[in-house]
């Protein structure tokens, strides 16, 4: 039941190996399998009826190639369809204008707030603007207070007005205040509302025309059923939006959403957000996503993650280092924060291709790593510069220092050596990428 | 006819109005659906039972219980030899309600009940964004009316503004509330709020939580341990787990449902944003799934428009006016 779409793609396929060709027969089963697949993912019913449609029409007409099996030939139709469901090139976002504006819109518990602030912070920080937030969120209790905090955490500017429940002049006095004080980008986050609420339907579209933003987003919860296309179409509707944004794709929801709305309003997804720390934006990328979906995984995504947090000046030092084997503790524990600011550890395997449907059932919670921090904090300046000094008595009370047992502080020890070795010896073919592998903590 | 009339109705008129309007886009959608599939048909063919699985199917209800139905219905077709269309609307409204009411508690819960304990925790938990600490700001709101002593406790210490948004809410509804800093220990509040519940001689004590999504590992452990903390001021705290679920939810919410159970024996279910969606049929793929009772429903923003859940009414109200 709880398969993602990825499984049970694979399982429709499996019906399908050892079979010779594909004919009407015996690719009927296996399209119903396909279309109750990507439903249970949560993509529209009609979509994923027509997507199958579409699929089984390719697939009937290639039954003549015999180099492949018919598993690998519907893989391959499956993907090549989804792809272009999901829609082409990445779409732009427009932040030109004095100020630019973007506005945001969507259901209560959308995450809204939330992105608004994460939005700020990219543009902020990737894009070099001068970021003003507007609260236009006058309904829901403390929602001013939250865009407040979270402008405070990314040191932006944060515009409201308390007092009032007036959210057009709100954001009209926003942009005053954006041009008045030099800030050439402007965010309005807005209160959830129901696309059935013809009061603050309208309450937007009159935001929407006052302030004339260059991007109105649509931001849904990426766990969201069949009403997805409902609410999708309704709101493009009124405010014939620019773009969406697909929020909590940290979670395992299998994403059907995004397929429904992208095929529904055909206005592209701009944005993934997943997590609640501040730098867990992505641009979306249409193909990344529809591979992802298909289990291939996301090394792209997983590579510019790496890319980020790389410091080429720091690696050379280290390669020294380890060539001189004088990596200690130290600079494991650096590693280690380097990892874990890419983002949670079973998130970057889970975009190595391959792992999707192995790492679900693991526990390489962060908490593995986190002992391993524990016992490396326990020790003296000293004993981290200089591993070998590290007895059975300092062992002991290592093991006490992190709430660890001795076994497992032999164990770590122990292991460290041996990547220290092995280190060294690949600094001779070159690559810490290739030594991080052998790091203690990913085993099983 | 059919197994409705052993029903009484426990609501009073006016709330049944009230549960008809929130439910007013799933009825219409759901029913009318099902009104139009079967207007011009003489008999149940195949035809009819894959559109049965297409409206089933858009409803949210999922697929393995859609297709649990529909066997039902075919079953029933074979077995009575003919049935017209004119029974199957009948015939699936008796599934319906059939899955509903399995398992269903004895008798609903009562905002006037007395409580079966002093005080009585309930702890409520759920993904971002379906609504927590708006549903405890209204349990709150009916629970004083009914003449008890209400404690709340902000152990949402991580949310930016949430201890705030519980206070605003504490306020218009006039109870106390047990809070600290953004960014202390949520079981230490947790742990507090029942002390002061204890000390205060509330009847009632609900302890709000951040949203977490249910695969992180770490959060779900956290939250264990904020329902272990809270059992050494009072054993048997806390006597409800509350999973809050967003009626638009996808299948998601069932994958919810297990894994908060895992970290916390969820016994019992808020189902939010009814209103809002066309697609209320989650209700029934959690209710055909889950042991554990829906005991709550948001169907509107007012105060008011939470409800307590009444599997009977709740049927009721999804098939008035459905006739064929």
């Amino acid at each position: 039941m709880f398969d993602n779409l990825t499984d049970r793609l694979e399982d429709a396929f499996k019906k399908l190996k050892g079979q010779g060709r594909i004919t009407d027969v015996n690719i009927a089963t296996t399209v119903k399998e396909i279309r109750r697949a990507l439903v249970d993912a949560d993509v529209n019913y009609k979509i994923a009826k027509d997507f199958t449609d579409r699929v089984k029409e390719k697939a009937l007409g290639e039954k003549v190639i015999k180099a492949v099996s018919p598993g690998q030939l519907m893989v391959k139709i499956v993907q090549d369809e989804l792809a272009e469901l999901m829609g082409g090139e990445s779409a732009d976002f427009n932040i030109k204008g004095e100020p630019a504006v973007v506005l945001l819109s969507g259901l209560q518990g959308s995450g809204k707030t939330t992105f608004a602030a994460k939005l700020a912070n990219y543009l902020k920080t990737k894009k070099s603007k001068q970021v003003l937030l507007v609260a236009c969120d006058v309904y829901r209790p403390a929602a001013i207070d939250q865009l407040h905090v979270l402008g405070d955490q990314i040191g932006v500017e944060v515009f409201s007005d308390k007092e009032s429940k007036d959210a057009v002049t709100i954001a009209k006095q926003g942009i005053a205040h954006a041009k008045s004080n030099g800030f050439n980008q402007v965010i309005i986050d807005t209160a959830g509302r129901l696309a059935i609420d013809e009061t603050l339907m309208n309450e937007i579209s009159s935001i929407k025309q006052a302030v004339r933003p260059q991007e109105t987003l649509f931001v849904v919860d990426a766990m969201t059923g069949q009403d997805a296309v409902n609410t999708a179409k309704a709101f493009n509707e009124r405010l014939d939006y620019e773009g969406v944004v697909l929020t909590k794709l940290d979670g395992d929801t299998r994403g059907g959403a995004a397929l429904s709305i992208k095929y529904t309003v055909g206005k592209p997804i701009k944005f993934v957000s997943r997590g609640e720390k501040m730098d867990t934006l992505d641009i979306f990328y249409p193909e990344r996503m529809a591979q992802r979906i298909l289990g291939m995984g996301d090394v792209v995504s997983l590579v510019e993650k790496a890319q980020e947090q790389y410091d080429e000046e720091k690696a050379r030092k280290l390669q020294k280092k380890i060539s001189k084997n004088k990596f200690d503790f130290n600079d494991f524990l650096d590693q280690l924060g380097q990892i874990r600011k890419m983002g949670n550890i079973k998130d970057l395997l889970g975009m190595i291709p391959g792992m999707g449907k192995q790492i679900r059932d693991l526990d390489i919670d962060d908490a593995q790593f986190s002992k391993i921090e524990a016992i490396i904090l326990s020790m003296t300046p000293e004993e981290r510069e200089n591993p070998e000094l590290l007895n059975g008595s300092r062992r002991k009370r290592l093991a006490k220092g992190s709430g660890n047992t001795i076994t497992e502080v032999n164990q770590f020890v122990k292991q460290f050596d041996q990547m220290r070795k092995m280190m060294k010896q690949m600094t001779k073919m070159g690559g810490m990428a290739k030594a991080m592998r052998g790091m203690p903590g990913l085993k099983r | 006819m059919g197994i409705f009339d052993r029903f009484t109705r426990q609501n009073d008129e006016q709330e049944q109005k009230k549960l008809e309007e929130g439910l007013e886009k799933t009825r219409t959608s759901f029913f009318g659906k099902i009104n139009r599939l079967v207007r011009g048909k003489d008999t149940v063919d195949a035809e009819v039972l894959d559109q049965l699985e297409e409206i089933l199917v858009t409803s949210d209800v999922g697929v393995e219980t859609t297709l649990d139905i529909i066997e039902h219905v075919e079953e029933r077709v074979a077995s009575d030899q003919y049935v017209s269309t004119k029974e199957l609307n009948r015939l699936i409204r008796d599934e319906i309600a059939k899955l509903m009411l399995e398992d269903a508690p004895e008798r609903p819960a009562d905002f006037d009940a007395p409580l079966p304990t002093k005080p009585y925790v309930i702890m409520v938990v759920g993904v971002n964004g379906v609504g927590k600490t708006t549903t405890i700001g209204k349990l709150a709101h009916h629970y004083k009316n009914a003449g008890k002593k209400v404690i709340l406790g902000a152990a949402d210490t991580f949310r930016a503004a949430a201890v705030d948004q519980l206070t605003i809410w504490s306020e218009r509804v006039g109870v106390d509330i047990v809070k600290k800093d953004m960014g202390s220990d949520p079981a230490s509040v947790a742990f507090e709020t029942v002390q002061a519940a204890v000390a205060a001689d509330a009847d009632l004590c609900i302890v709000d939580t951040a949203g977490r999504l249910h695969n992180k590992v770490n959060l779900m452990n956290e939250l264990t341990k904020i329902k272990k903390v809270m059992s050494k001021v009072h054993p048997d705290a806390p006597h409800e787990v509350l999973l809050v679920l967003d009626a638009s939810t996808g299948q998601n919410a069932l994958e919810q449902a297990k894994q908060f159970t895992k970290a916390t024996e969820v016994t019992a279910l808020a189902l939010t944003k009814l209103d809002g969606t066309a697609k209320g049929g989650v209700v029934l793929g959690i209710a055909d799934q889950f042991k554990i009772p829906i005991k709550y429903i948001g169907i509107g923003e007012r105060m008011e428009d939470l409800q307590v859940f009444n599997r009977e009414a709740f049927v009721d109200a999804l098939f008035s006016g459905a006739t064929v």
